[in-house]
């Protein structure tokens, strides 16, 4: 087996793996697994409508994906993609409710506002780990706790003592009658295009700017960066803010797309959170994300169709999921494996 | 290498959690197999799309899918197409293709279980006039949209009454879900009754800004007991149920110990259980299931009150306490009942509002 | 003869490469066996085949005369086989005895057992005089006591057979003297040694037989006592060395560097460089002697400003540069060939390319308005690699790939190809082969024959001794004195370079005084 045929057979054999593992777990829990993974398949691709709500639950996940991926490959672990997406989406629901701007400027301003949103809070702990050395995941976890409670409380603020923003004007909104029409009035919205836009960015200043270059000298060795002149700390900052603004700009497609509001959140949306397996998934590559981001998005959108039309109850469906996942991710094992395998029968 | 490695451990850190997270939310639920009578063509197919506390929260969505499953079995029908069934939503964002999957099934009416379903309801039913929508707890100005509201506060100061009546400590609690205006008119409704009673009780007041988050309920739950607390009341959905734990770990501990809970929406009798005891005082039944029957009912009968909004109080049966298995004594369940009827013939008429702010 | 170890037209593929072909190794019960070859001719390979972290292709291995199969270490383990890293595998912060039973440790009713072990480790420790403490921590002892600690970790484990790789790459003199004398002890015992080395002077030393690979393939085993260096470099290398560079006189201009009572502090806020004066001008090697932990690393990151100057000047071209920003420093002439290449010199995970413009790419035009220009930096990537005899695939293969050598020469060829005024080479040749130490010397008497000034920090007096053209000693953060190669000996700077006066050591028993100064490093 050359390198190229493992390569190939990797994902398909997790993906197998993980679809078998999840039948078993219907089978014994009393429902039938074919019926379960044609309702997956058909929650995702069965129809337009089908189509449009599983491209609305990628894009978050592309952007959330993209910040933490870009961090990482600053050598810096943003566990906080979650807080930075919750202020973003406030920030672009703030933007998206209050003022009265014609589409052109309004839903690039609702955008920045999001992604500054998202820097700003990205900026923090970049800064903390630039000048004292704190380390950013400590920072990040506790400055998702800040804010999912600061949003909440600006929430009731903003809204007059409401638990939700007013709807977002017309003119903020990435829905589109269009979009609705052609996928038989799904939620999907023009931000897809925005997040495949930012794939692009990433791509752009990791592989093509000297930003992308320091970038990644600092995150695979950063002594060896300090040598050859770069400013290490400012390094960190930018990623982190640049981190962030991907993030916040996933909070702007809940605001100005799915939702066009921002209700206060009882708990994390796990947006973020998931964001760290899209990346992983997509071993850090702006490419990898799409792809992450995409297994991440149908799995969980389709899997809402399985207690629709096979009656499996959503506890079940849920496990059937991270199994999934679980096989995905740890496509390193069954890599190891192949390779030993390989191993075995060469020596022989 | 190390960050590498490092990155591999976390994804499979991640997955795993994924997959006890999964474990963890399994509630081994029952699912019946369908139903073997006849199918009645022409009855009204009914669905339901719940809120994030899911179907079986022992509480306001369970008293929904109640009503729907009476009006199902009434009607002939199997939970299938065309007869009767629901969605759990998981989180905010299945509230929109939940309805839609519904819609796309066919069924004649969907109902939108709870206040948070407000927008969601109202953007599905424009874009599908044809189909028939009800919403419980919020109002939806829609021709194709019947609005479900009750007097909360009515069956809270029935409540407030007992407790008020039953506290040895003259210490009362109520655990609230979120800041929402259906809540504070639990709160509003129960203050009263404890006031009209004894204006001296001490009505100690906690919000948990969730409505499934158990551990929340369980840790103001702790809080208040400790603090003296006897009685709670809780509107607070699934995270009610952390109340109820907390009263049962000290019932468990201490078999005398004067613990109680009002429960909430259903009978929640059965949720106080714990040996050979209970601590369910009473409940707080707002009858979303006969709501929706109700409903349901008058669309079979081509009177959907589509466009207007139908409110349940004490005087329509929507709203009233449940059985007290013996706790409440008659004398007081007499002066509960003398209340009822003052209220019900507008008396008494309860405030909607908290007195102040916060 | 008996041979304990046989290893038979070894052959070990991995995809097209060819990383060892038709190799034979015999090891005599008792001797001390040398494996030579330069960096990348496949010794590893070889003893990973051995030690069963890799499985042949061809050939076999018989242990004690018997066919083995060695599937995996724990094969190796059983058979008696140990092998002692270059790079000590032991958790710093557990003790010696923990260390060596980590992995299998004894247990008394369930639980740890560590005062037996220890006692046996003591025992061990005696018998062949490594004179380890047992209950000491990692982090608390010299590297020349970890590799001990290594050492008795294998014989604790019952080995016979001892691979030793690389093991004086890290030592100073006085351990590496300390080492051949433990494994001459070992030997006495009945233990037999292969020795993976590429150092001509240790096999001489030490070693009974040699066997020499070059490129992958096994050129022969030669008796110790019938050769000498020079034929040993002639096989290993494939062609005639030489050893002494040559070079002509320096012929010194102006002054290029100067320095005035420099202080500068380590990082835990000790001054290690302690008012220190230097001078080096255009068209000279200047060669800096002394035992590390003198200064010289602190020395290095002041001049090239990634550490902070405490008080003292430090001119570049007449330019004040102190306490300036690294890139300001290296823009104003100043080329810096890191001691750790690994950690400072090379994005070990870029590639080829990438290195060949670390110091560059922010410059046209290798960049333009924030935009890099990749294109042209593989053309000045493929220049240097040219240039340079950097051995790699291509400009696409990362830095990690490539051997130790061949990363020092990209090093090399980076920084000169910038053509700086002032190069500061530190220990440019550690751990290198004879082929790419004498390459690399050229490189830097090219330069100063170029009208540049080489700035050369070493711990190797030979290195010190061959290519400067003034060698100054530093001692306790100072230049103690500034003396010329040609005429001075490898004991009198040996005598400087430990702190003694000149007058002091005149007529002293010197070797003995060094390693004296030495013990007591150690000790502490």
């Amino acid at each position: 087996m050359s390198n190229r045929v493992i390569n190939l057979l990797v994902p398909i054999i997790s993906i197998i793996l993980g679809l078998l593992v999840g039948a078993v777990v219907m089978l014994f829990s009393g429902y039938n697994p074919i019926n379960g993974y044609i309702a997956l398949w058909n929650g995702v691709f069965e129809d337009s409508y089908a189509i449009g709500e599983t491209i609305r639950q990628i894009s978050p996940y592309i952007l959330a994906g993209l910040a933490v991926a870009f961090a990482f490959r600053t050598g810096l672990f943003n566990i906080g993609v979650e807080g930075q997406l919750i202020v973003g989406w406030f920030a672009a629901a703030y933007v998206g409710v209050t003022f009265e701007l014609p589409a052109i400027i309004h839903i690039p301003f609702a955008l920045l506002a999001a992604a500054a949103a998202g820097a700003l809070w990205g900026l923090v702990p970049g800064l903390l780990k630039a000048k004292f050395g704190v380390h950013e995941v400590i920072v990040t976890i506790m400055m998702n706790y800040i804010a999912l409670h600061s949003v909440n409380a600006l929430i009731k603020t903003v809204s007059g003592g409401n638990y939700k923003t007013d709807p977002i004007k017309e003119t903020a909104s990435l829905r589109s009658e269009f979009l609705a029409n052609l996928t038989d009035f799904s939620t999907l919205h023009y931000g897809i295009l925005v997040a495949l836009a930012m794939v692009v960015v990433m791509w752009f200043i990791l592989e093509k700017t000297k930003t992308g270059f320091e970038l990644k000298s600092v995150g695979f060795n950063d002594h060896a960066s300090q040598y050859a002149g770069m400013n290490v700390n400012k390094n960190i900052v930018l990623s982190m803010v640049i981190s962030g603004a991907f993030a916040g700009l996933g909070g702007a497609m809940e605001a100005l797309g799915t939702f066009g509001y921002m209700a206060t959140l009882a708990g994390f949306t796990g947006i973020g959170f998931d964001g760290i397996a899209v990346a992983l998934l997509g071993a850090n590559t702006p490419l990898g994300v799409i792809f992450g981001a995409s297994l991440f998005g149908s799995l969980k959108y389709g899997a809402g169709n399985m207690p629709n039309a096979a009656g499996i109850p959503i506890e079940i469906v849920s496990i059937v999921i991270a199994l999934i996942i679980f096989f995905v991710a740890s496509g390193y094992i069954i890599r190891v494996g192949l390779q030993r395998m390989n191993k075995k029968k060469g020596a022989k | 290498m190390s960050k590498r490695k490092l990155g591999l451990a976390l994804s499979l850190v991640l997955a795993a959690g994924t997959i006890l997270g999964a474990c963890g939310a399994d509630k081994g639920k029952e699912k019946g197999t369908p139903s073997t009578s006849g199918k009645d063509k022409a009855a009204f197919s009914v669905a339901m799309v719940t809120d994030i506390g899911g179907v079986d929260d022992k509480s306001f969505n369970q008293s929904a899918w109640a009503g729907v499953e009476k009006y199902g079995k009434k009607n002939n029908l199997e939970k299938a197409d065309g007869g009767y069934d629901y969605l759990e939503s998981v989180g905010e964002a299945d509230y929109n293709p939940n309805l839609n999957k519904l819609v796309r099934r066919d069924f004649d009416l969907v109902f939108g279980i709870g206040h948070m379903m407000e927008s969601s309801v109202k953007e599905v039913a424009e874009q599908k006039p044809d189909t028939k929508f009800a919403i419980v707890d919020a109002v939806v100005e829609s021709p194709n949209v019947a609005s479900i509201m009750f007097k909360e506060q009515e069956g809270s100061f029935l409540a407030g009454v007992a407790a008020a009546r039953m506290t040895k400590s003259n210490k009362i609690g109520f655990v609230g879900g979120m800041t929402l205006p259906v809540i504070e008119r639990f709160e509003a409704g129960f203050i009263a009754g404890v006031a009209a009673v004894n204006p001296d009780i001490k009505v100690d007041i906690q919000y948990t800004e969730a409505f499934n988050k158990a551990e929340l309920g369980k840790a103001a739950a702790n809080r208040m007991y400790s603090s003296g607390v006897d009685i709670i009341f809780h509107a607070a959905g699934g995270t009610g149920n952390g109340v109820f734990s907390e009263a049962k770990e000290r019932k468990k501990a201490d078999p005398n110990a004067y613990v109680w809970v009002i429960g909430v929406d259903s009978d929640q009798y059965a949720e106080g259980k714990i040996d050979n005891n209970n601590i369910t005082m009473t409940s707080m039944l707002k009858r979303v299931d006969i709501a929706v029957e109700n409903v349901s009912d008058l669309a079979n009968d081509d009177k959907f009150p589509g466009g207007k909004t139908t409110t349940y109080g004490i005087a329509e049966d929507g709203i009233a306490l449940a059985d007290s298995h013996g706790v409440i004594p008659d004398d007081i369940l007499a002066e509960i009942d003398d209340y009822s009827k003052k209220i019900a013939a507008g008396e008494i008429v309860v405030p909607e509002f908290p007195a102040k702010k916060k | 003869m008996e041979y304990v170890i046989e290893m038979l037209n070894i052959r070990k593929e991995f995809g097209n490469f060819v990383a060892n072909d038709n190799i034979t190794l015999q090891l005599e019960k008792g001797e001390i066996h040398a494996l030579l070859g330069e960096n990348g001719a496949g010794k590893s390979t070889l003893m990973n085949v051995l030690f069963g972290l890799y499985q042949p292709e061809g050939g076999e291995i018989r242990v004690r005369g018997k066919k083995t199969d060695i599937t995996d270490p724990n094969v190796a383990n059983n058979l008696g086989i140990g092998m002692v890293h270059q790079h000590f595998m032991l958790v710093e912060n557990l003790t010696v005895t923990e260390n060596i039973i980590l992995g299998n440790e004894p247990k008394k009713r369930g639980m740890l057992n560590i005062k037996d072990s220890a006692k046996k480790v003591a025992e061990i420790s005696k018998l062949y005089g490594l004179d380890v403490d047992p209950y000491a921590k990692i982090e608390d002892i010299s590297v020349g006591m970890q590799q001990r600690v290594e050492i008795l970790k294998t014989l604790y484990r019952g080995a016979e057979i001892l691979i030793f790789d690389e093991p004086t790459a890290s030592l100073t003199p006085q351990e590496i003297e300390e080492l051949i004398g433990i494994m001459r002890k070992l030997i006495t015992e009945g233990k037999s040694i292969i020795l993976i080395t590429h150092k001509l002077q240790e096999i001489m030393d030490v070693s009974d037989r040699v066997t020499v690979i070059r490129k992958g393939k096994g050129i022969g085993t030669v008796i110790t006592v019938e050769t000498n260096p020079e034929k040993l470099a002639t096989l290993m290398v494939g062609r005639q060395v030489t050893f002494k560079t040559e070079k002509g006189p320096s012929h010194p201009t102006e002054e290029i560097l100067h320095i005035e009572n420099l202080v500068v502090e380590d990082y835990r806020g000790i001054e290690k460089v302690k008012g220190l004066n230097l001078s080096v001008r255009k068209g000279e090697i200047v060669g800096i002697a002394g035992i590390d932990g003198n200064g010289q690393s602190e020395l290095i990151e002041a001049i090239t400003g990634l550490r902070k100057v405490k008080s003292g000047k430090i001119k570049l071209n007449s330019k004040d540069i102190t306490g300036k920003h690294p890139r300001e420093i290296t823009e104003s002439g100043l080329g810096h060939i890191p001691q750790d290449r690994h950690k400072h010199g090379l994005v070990l995970d870029f590639s080829v390319g990438y290195n060949a413009a670390l110091q560059s790419y922010y410059q046209k035009p290798y960049s333009n308005k924030g935009i890099m220009n990749y294109k042209i930096v593989a053309e000045k990537a493929n220049k240097i690699i040219q240039t340079y005899d950097v051995r790699t695939q291509g400009e696409h293969e990362p830095a990690r790939a490539l051997s130790g050598g061949n990363q020092q020469k990209l090093i090399i060829g980076r920084e000169v190809d910038r053509n700086p005024d002032l190069l500061i080479a530190a220990l440019p040749t550690r751990g290198l082969d004879v082929g790419a130490i004498e390459f690399i010397h050229k490189k830097l008497i090219e330069q100063r024959d170029n009208g540049k000034a080489v700035l050369l920090i070493s711990y190797e007096l030979d290195e010190v001794m061959n290519i400067s053209d003034r060698i100054a000693v530093i001692y306790d953060g100072k230049i103690v004195d500034t003396v010329s190669p040609t005429e001075t000996t490898e004991q009198q700077l040996g005598l400087l370079m430990a702190g003694q006066e000149k007058e002091e050591f005149v007529g002293a028993a010197t070797n003995d005084v060094v390693l004296k100064e030495g013990d007591d490093r150690d000790v502490k």
